[in-house]
Order: C-alpha cells, then sequence, then structure tokens
C-alpha cells in the first residue's frame, strides 16, 4: 500500500460562534438552556446549541405561519425561485467553508463533503428555484397552491444535504418552513440560516429550530403546521405516523433500509468491488440506502471476496480532515456502541466477522470496515439496519432466489444489481420491491432523480418532480 | 305455482364464494324496513384469508402487461352493464331510489370502470419520466403497484362508492380486500359475480361484508397489508394509529370524491410507488 503524507484540510476556513439561539423570523434568538455539539473525530467542543422547547417551537410556527400568510404566498414563483437561485450561488460561494464545517461536525471525510455532499445542495437548491414558476407544469393540474407551514426533521448522516433536500422543494412550491436539524449536526443548519439572511430571504420563510426529539415531536406535533416532512429511523417514522393520525397533515417520510448489492457471475467484477465499496463505506455506512446485504452468486464467492478484502485493506480510516481519507469518524458515541454491539449480536448468531488490519485513532469515535461472512437470512446483520461500515454477505444461486432474498426485508428503499446482462437488469429491476434500484452504479444521487422508499422505509419521494407533489395540494 | 330460487349472499375471496368460517349471517333489510335477504357476516379470519388470496394473486396481476389489465377492466363494465336489471333492483329495493336514480348510479359505475380500464398503459407516460441528471447515467421513474390494499368502501352507497373504491387500487395492479357498505351490501355481492365472470384473476379483489368497526382493526394491524383506504370507516383516527405499525400507505376519509363516473389520476397514484432505475452510460 502506498505512503500518503498527512493532507489535511484548514479549519481556519470556518468560525463558529462560541453559541447559538434559534433562528427565527429572520433573526438568531439569544441562546436559551443549551448542550455542546462536538466533532466526532477528536471529541473536541466545536459550539453551545440550544435545546429548542414546545414554546421556541410555537414561535418558530407563528413566525412560519405570519411569514407565509402576509409574504411568501403573495410572491410570484418566479421571484420564490429567484430567492432560492440566490441561495444556490451563495452555497456555491462558501462551498469550502461549508464543507469544512460539515466534516468538523459530522465526522465524514472532507472530500465526500467537498465533492459530494455540498455540491449536491447547491443543485438541490438550483433545480428547486427552476419550478417555483413553473408550478403549473407539476402534473396537478392548473395553478396548483402550497400546503402553508411545513415541519421539517432531518438526520445527522448528511445534515446540510437533507436540508437542502427539504427546504429546496417546499419554498419553490409555496410553503415556509421550520426546520430541526439533528442534534448531533446543527451546525450547517445555523451557517444556512446566516445565508438566508445573506440572500435576503423574507423573515420568517426558513425557521431553524435546534434541540433533540422531543424537540422535533413538538414541531411535528404543533397543531398549525400542514405538512410534516422526515428522515431519519423507521421507529421515529412509525411514531410521527401515529402522531399525525387523524389530522390533515400531509406526511413524508424517509426512513430506514437493508439494500442488498446482488452481483451475478457474469459482472464486471472490478467495478463491482468498486460498487460494493462505495456502496457500503460512503459516509461511514452511515446511509439509508445503503447496499449493507451482499448478495454474490455462489459460483464468484471466492474470486468476489478476494477482491473485496485486497481492496479493503486500501482503504484509509482516519482523521476525515485528511484530504486522502476514505473512512471519517462514526458520528456520536451512541451510534458507535450501537454498532458495536449489532457486530457482536451477529457474531453470536453464528457469522464470521472480518475488518483489514487498520489503525483506530485514539480519540473520537471509528469502527474498522467490517465483513460479516457466512451470514444467514434469519441472522440479525442480514435483517436490522445496522447504519455502520458493516457489510453482511449472503449467496444465491438462481436470479429468482437472489430477488426473493433481496425481497425478504421489511424495508424497501434501494437495491444493487451487478450483471452485463441488460435484460436481466430490466426484470430485476421489475421484481425488486425498492424505490431507487442501482444497476452497475450505486448511491447515486441527483436533484432530479425520485428518491424514497417501498413498504417500511416510508413513503412519499423527495427529488423531481415527485419530490415537489409533495409539498402542494393535490400531490402525492 | 312456482317458487322462486333465492339467492345465497356470501363473501368473494381468492375467486370463490365461501360462507363466512364463522357461520355468521346477519339480515339486511330494505328502504323500508322490512327483511330483505340474509348476508354472511365476515370474521377476523375470513379477513386474514382474504388477505392471503390478495398477497398470493398480487404479482401476477402487477406481472399481467397493461393492455390486459386495461382489457379485463373493460370486460368489467360489459359484464356490468350485462346486469344493470338486477343492480338498479337491488339499488332501488336498498335505497328506496327511483328506477332513473338508481340506472344513473349503474350508468356512472360502468363509466368509471371504462374511464379507469384506460388508464392502466398511461400512468406511466402522464406520472413517470426521465430524470435528466448530471452524469452519465440513464435513469427513469416509473410506477408500480403498492401491493395488497385494504379498502372499506363508503357505507351511503350501494354500488357507485364500492366501484370507485376497487378500481383506482387494482387499475394499476394491487390487489384489493374491500369491506363493503354494512348496510347496502347486496350491489357489492352481486358486484363480486360480475368480477368472477370477467377473467380478473381469483384474489385480486376480494369482498368481505360484515360490520365494519369488527373487521377494521384485524385489517389496519396486518403486516402484510401495504395500503389501508379508511374512507368508509368509523373509528378512523385508531385505525391510522395501528396503520403506522408497518407504515401503510394511508388514505384519509375524504381525501377522494367516490361518486363520480370518473376517478383521479392521483388516487390511483396514492396507491403506487415510485422506482427510479438507474444505469450508467459507456461503450
Amino acid at each position: 500500500m502506498f505512503e500518503y503524507a498527512p493532507a489535511p484540510e484548514s479549519q481556519a476556513l470556518v468560525n463558529f460562534k462560541d453559541s447559538y439561539g434559534h433562528f427565527i423570523d429572520g433573526k438568531f434568538l439569544k441562546p436559551g438552556k443549551t448542550y455542546q455539539t462536538i466533532n466526532p473525530a477528536n471529541e473536541k467542543v466545536l459550539a453551545d446549541i440550544t435545546y429548542g422547547t414546545e414554546k421556541d417551537v410555537d414561535l418558530a410556527v407563528k413566525a412560519a405561519r405570519h411569514a407565509y400568510e402576509k409574504v411568501w404566498s403573495k410572491l410570484p414563483g418566479a421571484e420564490r425561485g429567484k430567492y432560492l437561485y440566490r441561495i444556490a450561488r451563495i452555497i456555491q460561494e462558501r462551498a469550502r467553508e461549508l464543507a469544512v464545517a460539515e466534516t468538523l461536525n459530522n465526522g465524514k471525510p472532507i472530500k465526500e463533503t467537498r465533492d459530494v455532499d455540498i455540491p449536491l445542495v447547491a443543485a438541490w437548491f438550483f433545480y428547486y428555484a427552476g419550478w417555483a414558476d413553473k408550478l403549473d407544469y407539476a402534473g396537478l393540474g392548473p395553478n396548483p397552491q402550497a400546503l402553508g407551514v411545513a415541519a421539517q426533521v432531518i438526520p445527522w448522516n448528511f445534515p446540510l444535504m437533507m436540508l437542502a433536500w427539504k427546504i429546496a422543494p417546499a419554498l419553490a412550491a409555496g410553503n415556509t418552513v421550520v426546520l430541526k436539524p439533528a442534534e448531533t449536526t446543527p451546525l450547517t443548519a445555523l451557517l444556512f440560516a446566516e445565508i438566508c439572511q445573506q440572500a435576503e430571504l423574507p423573515d420568517g420563510v426558513v425557521n431553524i429550530v435546534t434541540g433533540f426529539g422531543d424537540t422535533g415531536a413538538a414541531l411535528v406535533g404543533h397543531k398549525d403546521v400542514n405538512k410534516v416532512a422526515f428522515t431519519g429511523s423507521t421507529e421515529v417514522g412509525r411514531i410521527i405516523a401515529r402522531q399525525v393520525a387523524g389530522t390533515n397533515k400531509k406526511v413524508t417520510l424517509e426512513l430506514g433500509g437493508k439494500a442488498a448489492n446482488i452481483v451475478f457471475d457474469d459482472a464486471p467484477l472490478d467495478q463491482a468491488v468498486e460498487g460494493i465499496i462505495n456502496g457500503i463505506f460512503f459516509n461511514q455506512g452511515h446511509v439509508c440506502c445503503a447496499g449493507s446485504r451482499l448478495l454474490v452468486q455462489e459460483s464468484i464467492q471466492d474470486e468476489l471476496l478476494k477482491k473485496l478484502q485486497r481492496r479493503m485493506e486500501s482503504l484509509r480510516l482516519g482523521d476525515p480532515m485528511d484530504k486522502n481519507t476514505d473512512i471519517g469518524a462514526i458520528n456520536s458515541k451512541a451510534q458507535l456502541k450501537k454498532i458495536e454491539a449489532l457486530v457482536k449480536q451477529g457474531e453470536k448468531e453464528g457469522a464470521e466477522r472480518w475488518s483489514p488490519a487498520c489503525v483506530i485513532p485514539k480519540n473520537g469515535f471509528y469502527f474498522a470496515p467490517t465483513l460479516m461472512l457466512g451470514v444467514s437470512p434469519a441472522n440479525t446483520v442480514a435483517r436490522e439496519e445496522i447504519f455502520g461500515p458493516v457489510l453482511s454477505v449472503m449467496t444465491f444461486r438462481t436470479p429468482q432466489e437472489a430477488v426473493t432474498k433481496a425481497n425478504n426485508t421489511e424495508f424497501g428503499l434501494s437495491a444493487g444489481i451487478w450483471t452485463e446482462k441488460g435484460s436481466r437488469i430490466l426484470k430485476l429491476a421489475d421484481q425488486l420491491n425498492a424505490g431507487v434500484v442501482w444497476a452497475n452504479t450505486f448511491n447515486q444521487f441527483d436533484p432530479t432523480s425520485p428518491f424514497g422508499g417501498f413498504k417500511e422505509s416510508g413513503y412519499g419521494r423527495e427529488g423531481g418532480k415527485q419530490g415537489l407533489a409533495a409539498y402542494l395540494k393535490g400531490g402525492y | 305455482m312456482r317458487l322462486d330460487i333465492r339467492k345465497t349472499y356470501k363473501l368473494f375471496i381468492g375467486g370463490k364464494f365461501p360462507r363466512s368460517e364463522s357461520g355468521r349471517v346477519y339480515p339486511v333489510a330494505d328502504s323500508k324496513g322490512e327483511f330483505l335477504a340474509n348476508v354472511a357476516m365476515a370474521s377476523r379470519k375470513d379477513a386474514r384469508d382474504a388477505v392471503v388470496a390478495a398477497r398470493a394473486a398480487q404479482s401476477g396481476w402487477a406481472g399481467a402487461t397493461a393492455y390486459n389489465r386495461g382489457q379485463v377492466l373493460y370486460r368489467i363494465a360489459e359484464m356490468l352493464e350485462g346486469r344493470r336489471e338486477q343492480f338498479v333492483a337491488e339499488i332501488r329495493a336498498l335505497t328506496g331510489k327511483s328506477d332513473r336514480q338508481a340506472n344513473q348510479e349503474v350508468d356512472a359505475a360502468i363509466d368509471s370502470w371504462v374511464w379507469h380500464a384506460g388508464w392502466t398503459d398511461k400512468i406511466d407516460a402522464v406520472a413517470g419520466n426521465m430524470n435528466p441528471v448530471a452524469g452519465p447515467f440513464f435513469n427513469i421513474s416509473t410506477l408500480q403497484a403498492t401491493g395488497v390494499v385494504a379498502a372499506f368502501a363508503p357505507q351511503d352507497s350501494a354500488l357507485l362508492g364500492l366501484v370507485n373504491t376497487i378500481a383506482p387500487a387494482i387499475v394499476s395492479g394491487n390487489a384489493i380486500v374491500v369491506v363493503s357498505s354494512g348496510s347496502l351490501p347486496l350491489p357489492a355481492i352481486t358486484l363480486t359475480e360480475v368480477l368472477a365472470t370477467s377473467d380478473l384473476p381469483g384474489g385480486v379483489v376480494n369482498v368481505l361484508t360484515g360490520k365494519e368497526a369488527e373487521i377494521a382493526p384485524w385489517l389496519a394491524s396486518h403486516q402484510d397489508v401495504n395500503a389501508i383506504d379508511l374512507e368508509g370507516t368509523s373509528n378512523f383516527v385508531e385505525l391510522e394509529i395501528q396503520a403506522a405499525q408497518n407504515l401503510k400507505r394511508v388514505i384519509r376519509k375524504g381525501d377522494f370524491a367516490r361518486l363520480g363516473s370518473k376517478g383521479s389520476l392521483n388516487h390511483i397514484t396514492n396507491l403506487m410507488e415510485v422506482k427510479t432505475v438507474w444505469h450508467p452510460k459507456g461503450h
């Protein structure tokens, strides 16, 4: 393996304040009761963050309602679009700073925030900006109407990207929003609040309330919100689905996954190995659509695993700010413990654990890239979402068996197919119960392309025309 | 003198006409309150059997070509037209509607089947799309049926509300377990005789008669049901809470009109899943 000299990105590119209050009605409030947000790569404190209360949520919803009634719903779509274009441009201008901020607060490698997260954030705003004055073409009849105030609760795995997926279509469709970032990753959302100020977005159109699960529950349960959009665990998704029962709130849920990445004996194996690596180790496996179950055709299992293990030995785990790092930090101690517990459980149930030799940094939260071999379909690591760099390996003989095994899950978010045979791809794509099917590729995202799951992976789509309809009356 | 032959009103599960496994029936009265017929009172076991039948039929129905599904739905309209007199008589007896009003309801029901029949091969043209992603990829979004739908037809409509509950679900390839109006069930049972003679595969539509409030919790909490249509339910808040257990897609009471001679595409797509497929472009 080649040795690389350290190539750290500069932390000085970002200046966090010591403490942050909520961003409500265009202004940052004074911090209330706070908690600390840290850098999971070294456990150093980055800032004090306000723990939002029911009262804070109410204030934010009132500001959003006021902005909706008085300003945003009266603005022509073309003008709304211009604000979104402005925001997209400022994100591009401040891209390097945002990438550093995201890596510091999330722990993911700088090469990912720089090359994937932040470019997609800008693209999402740019794409939906163009929809704002074209709602008549969304397929919902002439002059479709916004819903009103959207309550949006997002996870920690792609903090700013998830914000963009939520806020861009909501604003384009004419809604105003109150967004709660995840408790461990609030900082880029607060930088985004600054960007709203720089773009001179009317006060109250975007409101950011920070806090924990109860803050989010207060937001989702607020009587005056018309739309709930949540990305996170299936467990919390169920709670939200119960919470909105009997209301008129429209709901989009992007929940967990346990995607099968299916490799046939005729697949281009080197490409497939890259796809498998990207599928499970991208973002430390903190990806709801991660290809966490490898289904390999029995005849090529040995050859593929040999290549996969060799490739895993070349993965660099360590400082996320280093431009050569492939695998950064696990986002929190709690998540690290959860991964460790699930892997141990998998071993207890008969799977064999393998990781390459790998130095784990002393401080911070890290987990070595891991294969679970000889996994039975009933094994916990074959059924439950681990949300970490852990790949469960299983085999199949026939395409029908591959489909049956791939669909044998409560989830249905994504799936991967690796084969050179076009007709097989198309047949499998029909049969797989997954909202996104990647054939001879994996983990691709684009604002024009709808994303979301079947079954217990949630409902509704984000991205594309479908993602816009989720914020309009008469949309699905 | 000759005694006329009365019909035994049974359930419709998996293409067959069983009695309720519970052996129960309940009397149905006409619009003047006089006894009209005994009708099967479905139990939770019947509901579960119906879900099993629906699941078994669903992939085959979804896998049929859209053209084929369209022809089957059109065939239902043909069969319904042929039995018009029977439906008119049952609607009149149950509701007290005039001959003209009852005929109008049957007209609308037939027209709605025809309207839905034409959608099978057009949903993707209107609601699906190619996506111009920023990279060398072929990317397409299509819609497919969500799976097994449990539905409760409106209580105050004998035929049309039921048709506008079944058709939007099965047009795309879903299978359905539908509970008919409790007090106006006779046209529902006659409709099953139409469905059974329309080349619709057994199990695609399963019709239960009985007490909505008794059957609903078992379907709302059933783990092998993908979506639930709460239109004809009374305890809809509690049912939506139960449906959250496996994150069923929920159609709330009042979300869609049921008494027209047309449905809505939005109703159809609410019981479908958008699937997006990516493939690299290259040599």
